[in-house]
């Protein structure tokens, strides 16, 4: 006879982003969006370098690293050297670029991923420590930052059977 | 496979419940499936799924930006149109397939 195993299914996931490049940030959005498409309540918490993506002055500027990024390629599947990704202006090259096939497959720029994250009930946070660390206060924020809070009142916020807390 | 009885008459879904044949779909059955999930349909909730057929039939891949870019809803609206799926609820309702989307 088989096992009948009893799956708790996820309702709740708190998702955390340290990072400030193109892909870092954008895998912590798609899978907060992804989550609340699916019913599952979804909290972003921003540190450090990701705070730039809550950020007015950089959310849509983000950039992908050029330089010792291993798995960047060229048009057709050559490696990038890193001496070529160093040059000015290449870096935010590849990120426009980037960005252009995100849009293509209906991926939205950062505000307005914030605006359909908020618009399903996602909260975003940002951290105090990193915030106090880099100077930046609630009017830096975008409008979709709910809080700046402390870790402790992260864990406070994770509570619940089926709660998952993911670090991108 | 699985059949379902909607509007007296036998129809092929998918285990999910999306019907497996989108010619299939008639308001009546719409309106029997979204009472499955305690939904009751509006005008506005048909106005969605008339978009979210005529855009399948056109074989656009479907997201909730293509929708609340749409002008018949913003995001928020389909959120509280279709509570807990925005998507996934609305792409049944309208007998089209389970979207396929990240986003």
């Amino acid at each position: 006879m088989s096992e009948v195993i009893k799956e708790t299914p996820l309702k709740k996931v708190m998702i955390i982003c340290a990072k400030g490049t193109v892909e870092d940030v954008y895998a912590a959005l798609i899978m907060a969006n992804g989550a609340v498409m699916e019913g599952i309540e979804a909290k972003l918490f921003f540190t450090f370098f990701g705070l730039d993506a809550i950020t007015k002055k950089y959310m849509n500027k983000l950039h992908t690293s050029t330089v010792g990024n291993p798995a960047l390629r060229m048009p057709g599947g050559l490696p990038f050297p890193t001496l070529l990704g160093a040059l000015p202006g290449v870096e935010a090259g590849v990120s426009a670029m980037m960005k252009k096939q995100m849009d293509e497959m209906d991926v939205p720029p950062v505000d307005e991923f914030l605006d359909m994250i908020t618009a399903g009930g996602g909260e975003i946070y940002a951290c105090k420590l990193a915030a106090d660390m880099f100077k930046l206060t609630k009017d830096d924020f975008s409008e979709h930052v709910k809080d700046i809070i402390t870790v402790g009142e992260l864990y406070a916020m994770s509570g619940g059977e089926g709660t998952q807390i993911i670090f991108t | 496979m699985a059949q379902k009885n909607y509007a007296g008459k036998q129809i092929e879904v998918t285990e999910e419940g999306y019907l497996v044949s989108p010619d299939d779909w008639t308001k009546e059955l719409a309106v029997e499936m979204a009472k499955e999930d305690g939904i009751e349909l509006s005008d506005k909730h048909f106005e969605v799924l008339e978009y979210l057929r005529k855009e399948y039939a056109a074989g656009t891949a479907l997201s909730i930006r293509k929708v609340g870019k749409s002008g018949i809803v913003d995001i928020k609206g389909l959120y509280s149109l279709f509570p807990g799926g925005p998507l996934k609820l609305s792409s049944k309702y309208a007998g089209i397939p389970k979207p396929a989307s990240c986003v």
